[in-house]
C-alpha cells in the first residue's frame, strides 16, 4: 500500500492540522508515515502546503511532484496543486471557497466539498479542515475515518481536548458525505 | 517498546541530545533548523541544562568550547553559513582535543544561497573545513530515527576520540516529520581525566592548541594523526539490496533515502541496482565501496550538489572501476522516478543486462 | 499658496512612486514598517538627487530583498557585516553615497563589532538601523533588543535579564564613540513621529554628503507577524513598551553641539 497527498491553502485553514492528523493516525495504525512541511520564507504570503506520504514501506522521498491525492482549500492552491495529480489519482476541493472552474485536473475523479457548510452543520464553522480529512479518508480509503477519530487524542495538543467530540463529529460528517455520494 | 512519536528532524536531534546527557546548548538562530534552538530553549530548562541564543555563531562554538573543556555535554547547531562562521572554533576543538557536537543541517549556497536541500558542504565538513591539518568525524542520517539515534552516538564518539563530531543533514532532514522510536540512551558516561574542574587535590590540567617548543607541535599533529587513523573503525554505511547488484549506487543523507525508492522501482523492473550509504562520511566507507566496484566493475554516485563525494568514491575504487555521477544543484529535490530513470540511462550506458 | 492647493500638491507627492524605487510590490507582512521606511529612504534619495550616485549595502533579514524595491546599485553583506562591506564600498567610491539598510539581529547581534568600530573609525557612510525587537526573517526569535519577558520562539518563557540580559540600547550606546558623528533613535508609528523621523534621515544624509562622518539612524519598528498582533495593535506596542524602553530623540550631532 502507499498513497501520498498535498494538502495546501490559506494560513489559517488548518492544513498543517490535517496533515498531522492523518500522519499521527498513520503512525497509529501501524503504517510508515513521511510529513513534510513548507517552511521558511516559502510561508510568506500567506500560503501553506504539507506533504505526507502513507506506505507500508519506509518512505523515500518525503516530497511528491505529482501526487496521488492533492486537497485544496483556496483557489490559488487549487490552481497550483490540481494539475499536478496523477491522471489515476484524485483532488479533493474546497466547494465552499473554490469555483470547479478553476480546477483543471488530468484525472476525472474530483471530489467537490462543501466544507464550510458542513462545519456549521455540525456547529463550528471553523472545522472544514476536519470535514476534509473525513472526506479524505472516505474517498482515498488511506485509512479508515474510526483510525483518525482513535488518533484525535494524540494528534491534538492537551489544550484542545474538550474539542474532541466535535472534531469527531466534523471527520464522521466528512465522511459520510461521500460516502453518500 | 520504547515510546514511538511523530516529530521532525530537527526535534528528533534534540531529544537524542537530551536523551544523551546534553547539557549545554548554544545556538545562533538560521533557517532550517531553527527547531533546534526553538526546542532547546523551551527544553533545556526542564533538564536543569543551559540554553544561550549566542550573538553569532562564532560566539556560540566557542561557548561550546568553554563548557565542553570542563566536561560538560555540549552541542551547537547551525546552517550552511553559520557553520562556514564555525570553522576556526571547531579547528580550536580539533587541535585542543575538546569534544562537542556540531548540527550543520545545511542548506544551499554558495555565500547566502537559499534555503532549498542542498549537499554543497560535503568538502568542508570531509576535509577538516577550518585551518590546519585535522579531521571532524561526520556522521549524515537520512531519517529522523537516525538523527535521534546517531545525535546520541555523536556524543560516544566526541568523548570517545576528544574530539568535535558533526551531523551533516539538510533541509530535508530537518524539517521531515516521522515517527521515531524513543529508545532509551543507557551507556554510561566516563568521567574526563583532562576536564578543567579546579586544580583541588590534583595537578593542574591545561586545554590549549599553541606548542611552541621545539618539536613539540609535530609530535602534536602525529598523534592527532594516528588518532584519525583510529577512528577508520567508526566507519558506517548502509547497504541497500547491494549484494546481488550489478550497478551499485552510492548516496548519502537526504539523496541516500530517495535512492531506496528508486532502487525498489528499478528492481521491479529486473534491473540488479543496490545502493551504499555512508553513514559517516568521514571517515568514508573506502573498504566497502572499493569492494562493490571490485564486485561490479562500475558505481554510480548521486549528489545533491556539482560533485563533491564522487571524488572520494574514485578515490577509493583507485582508478579500477569507472564512476559515473549524477548531481543535482539546489533548487529542486529528485523524485524517485527522476532519480531511477537516471540509473537507468547509466544501466544501458553500460550495457549492462 | 491656497490651503487646498497646498493639499492637492501633497496629495500627487505621496502618491508617486520615488524613481529610485522599482515597481516591485513590497513582500513585506501587513503592517510592517519596513515598507514605510523604504519609503523614506527612496524619498530623499529622489530629493537629494541621489539616484545615481548611491551604493546600497543589504543586509540579512527581512529586508535583503531591498535591492528588489530600490533603483540603485545595491550589495549584499553576509549577516552583520554590511558596515565593512559599507566602508570597503565607500573608500573606494568617496563620491557615491553609502547606506546600509540593517535589523537588529544583524546590527546588535552578529554585527556588533562591524558596527562598532565603522562607528568609531567615523566611516562616512549613513546606517539605517531598523529595530523591531526580534529576528523576524527566520521566524521571532529573541533578538538583542527583545523587550524584558517578551515571548519569542526563543523566549518561551519571556525574556529573562538573569540568563538573556537587558535590551541593547544600540544609539546610546554608539553615541559614547567619539568616531559617531549622528546618532538619532525615532519611529514611524504616527505622523509626527515620521516626521521627526525623516529630518533625522535628512541630517544623517548630510553629514554624509558634507563629509562630516558616520551618521546612524534607528528606526523602531514593527513585526506584527512575529509579534503576532494585528498591524494596530503592533503599532501601540511601538507607542507604548518600544518607546519606553527606547526612548526617541538624538543622541549625538557633533556639528550641533559644536
Ligand atoms: C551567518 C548567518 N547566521 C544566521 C543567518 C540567518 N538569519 C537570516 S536573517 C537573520 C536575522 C534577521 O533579523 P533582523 O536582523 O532583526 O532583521 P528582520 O528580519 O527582523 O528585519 C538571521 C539570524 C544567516 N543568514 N547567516
Ligand atoms: S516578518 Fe516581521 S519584519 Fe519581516 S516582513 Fe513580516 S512583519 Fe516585517
Amino acid at each position: 500500500m502507499y498513497f501520498d497527498v498535498i494538502f495546501a491553502g490559506f494560513g489559517g485553514q488548518g492544513v498543517m492540522l490535517m496533515g498531522n492528523m492523518l500522519s499521527v493516525a498513520g503512525m497509529h495504525a501501524g503504517k510508515q508515515i513521511t510529513y513534510m512541511p513548507v517552511y521558511g520564507v516559502e510561508m510568506r504570503g500567506g500560503t501553506a502546503n504539507c506533504t505526507v506520504v502513507v506506505s507500508d514501506r519506509p518512505v523515500g522521498s518525503p516530497v511528491v511532484h505529482e501526487p496521488v491525492c492533492a486537497v485544496v482549500m483556496n483557489r490559488p492552491s487549487a490552481e497550483k496543486f490540481a494539475p499536478r495529480v496523477l491522471k489515476k489519482g484524485m483532488v479533493l476541493v474546497n466547494a465552499s471557497l473554490v469555483d470547479p472552474k478553476y480546477v483543471k485536473a488530468r484525472t476525472k475523479k474530483v471530489i467537490y466539498v462543501p466544507c464550510l457548510e458542513l462545519a456549521t452543520e455540525v456547529g463550528n464553522p471553523r472545522l472544514g479542515n476536519m470535514i476534509m480529512l473525513g472526506a479524505l479518508c472516505q474517498a482515498s480509503g488511506v485509512l479508515d475515518v474510526e483510525q483518525v477519530v482513535k488518533a484525535l487524542p494524540k494528534a491534538l495538543d492537551q489544550r484542545y481536548h474538550k474539542m474532541i467530540p466535535i472534531n469527531t463529529e466534523a471527520l464522521r460528517r466528512g465522511g459520510r458525505f461521500v460516502a453518500e455520494l | 517498546m520504547a515510546k514511538r512519536v511523530l516529530v521532525k528532524g530537527n526535534e528528533a536531534i534534540c531529544m537524542g541530545a537530551l536523551a544523551a546527557g546534553c547539557k549545554f546548548y548554544f545556538g545562533y538562530p538560521i533557517t532550517p533548523q531553527n527547531d533546534i534552538p526553538e526546542y532547546m530553549s523551551a527544553h533545556m530548562p526542564e533538564v536543569g541544562g543551559t540554553f544561550i541564543q549566542a550573538e553569532s555563531e562564532v560566539a556560540s562554538i566557542n561557548m561550546l568550547l568553554g563548557a565542553a573543556a570542563t566536561g560538560a555535554r555540549a552541542m551547537t547547531s547551525s546552517s550552511s553559513p553559520g557553520i562556514s562562521l564555525k570553522q576556526e572554533g571547531i579547528s580550536y576543538l580539533c587541535g585542543s582535543e575538546v569534544p562537542g557536537v556540531v548540527v550543520n543541517m545545511s542548506r544551499s549556497g554558495p555565500g547566502l544561497g537559499g534555503i532549498h536541500p542542498s549537499q554543497g558542504d560535503y568538502f568542508q565538513s570531509t576535509r577538516g573545513g577550518g585551518h590546519g591539518d585535522y579531521r571532524v568525524l561526520v556522521l549524515a542520517p537520512s531519517t529522523a530515527q537516525e538523527n535521534y539515534d546517531l545525535t546520541m552516538l555523536a556524543f560516544d564518539l566526541a568523548d570517545k576520540y576528544r574530539n568535535p563530531v558533526m551531523i551533516l543533514g539538510d533541509a530535508l532532514i530537518g524539517n521531515i516529520k516521522e515517527p521515531v522510536e524513543l529508545k532509551p540512551y543507557r551507556r554510561k558516561i566516563k568521567p574526563k581525566d583532562w576536564a578543567l574542574t579546579g586544580a583541588h587535590r590534583r595537578p593542574r590540567r591545561i586545554v590549549k592548541s599553541l606548542f611552541l617548543a621545539d618539536g613539540e607541535l609535530t609530535d602534536h599533529n602525529w598523534r592527532l594523526y594516528k588518532k584519525y587513523q583510529r577512528m577508520a573503525k567508526e566507519t558506517r554505511f548502509e547497504n541497500y539490496r547491494a549484494d546481488d547488484a550489478k550497478l551499485v549506487l552510492v548516496a548519502f543523507g537526504s539523496v541516500g533515502r530517495i535512492l531506496k525508492t528508486s532502487v525498489d522501482m528499478l528492481r521491479e523492473k529486473g534491473l540488479a541496482v543496490g545502493l551504499l550509504r555512508p553513514i559517516t562520511v568521514y571517515p568514508f566507507p573506502h573498504q566497502a565501496v572499493q569492494e562493490a566496484a571490485e564486485r561490479t566493475g562500475h558505481l554510480m554516485v548521486v549528489e545533491l550538489n556539482t560533485g563533491q563525494m564522487v571524488e572520494d568514491v574514485r578515490l577509493a575504487v583507485e582508478g579500477r572501476a569507472p564512476v559515473d555521477f549524477y548531481g543535482r544543484p539546489p533548487g529542486s529535490i529528485p523524485t524517485p522516478n527522476e532519480l531511477a530513470k537516471e540509473v537507468a540511462k547509466v544501466w544501458r550506458k553500460r550495457g549492462l543486462q | 499658496m491656497s490651503p487646498q492647493k497646498k493639499t492637492t500638491v501633497k496629495m500627487k507627492k505621496v502618491f508617486d512612486r520615488p524613481k529610485s524605487m522599482t515597481k516591485k510590490p513590497y513582500h513585506y507582512c501587513p503592517g510592517c514598517h519596513h515598507g514605510v521606511i523604504h519609503r523614506m529612504l527612496a524619498e530623499q534619495i529622489d530629493a537629494y538627487g541621489l539616484k545615481g550616485k548611491t551604493i546600497g549595502v543589504a543586509s540579512v533579514g527581512c529586508s535583503v530583498l531591498l535591492y528588489d524595491y530600490f533603483d540603485t546599485d545595491v550589495v549584499e553583506a553576509p549577516h552583520g557585516r554590511a558596515p565593512a562591506v559599507a566602508t570597503g564600498a565607500k573608500r573606494a567610491q568617496p563620491e557615491n553615497f553609502v547606506f546600509t539598510y540593517q535589523g537588529d539581529g544583524d546590527l546588535a547581534a552578529i554585527g556588533t563589532a562591524e558596527i562598532i568600530h565603522a562607528a568609531n573609525r567615523g566611516e562616512k557612510i549613513t546606517v539605517i538601523f531598523v529595530n523591531n525587537a526580534v529576528f523576524g526573517m527566520t521566524g521571532g526569535q529573541m533578538a538583542p533588543t527583545t523587550l524584558v519577558g517578551q515571548v519569542t520562539t526563543t523566549s518561551p518563557q519571556g525574556r529573562q535579564v538573569a540568563t538573556a540580559g537587558p535590551p541593547i540600547r544600540v544609539a546610546e550606546m554608539l553615541a559614547t564613540l567619539d568616531g559617531a558623528a549622528y546618532v538619532a533613535r525615532v519611529a514611524v508609528n504616527n505622523i509626527k513621529n515620521y516626521k521627526v523621523a525623516e529630518k533625522a534621515l535628512k541630517r544623517a544624509i548630510d553629514f554624509q554628503l558634507d563629509g562630516v562622518g558616520f551618521a546612524f539612524v534607528e528606526f523602531l519598528s514593527s513585526c506584527p507577524t512575529n509579534w503576532k498582533m494585528t498591524p494596530q495593535e503592533a503599532n501601540a506596542r511601538v507607542a507604548n513598551e518600544m518607546i519606553a524602553q527606547f526612548p526617541l530623540g538624538v543622541y549625538k550631532d557633533i556639528l550641533a553641539a559644536a
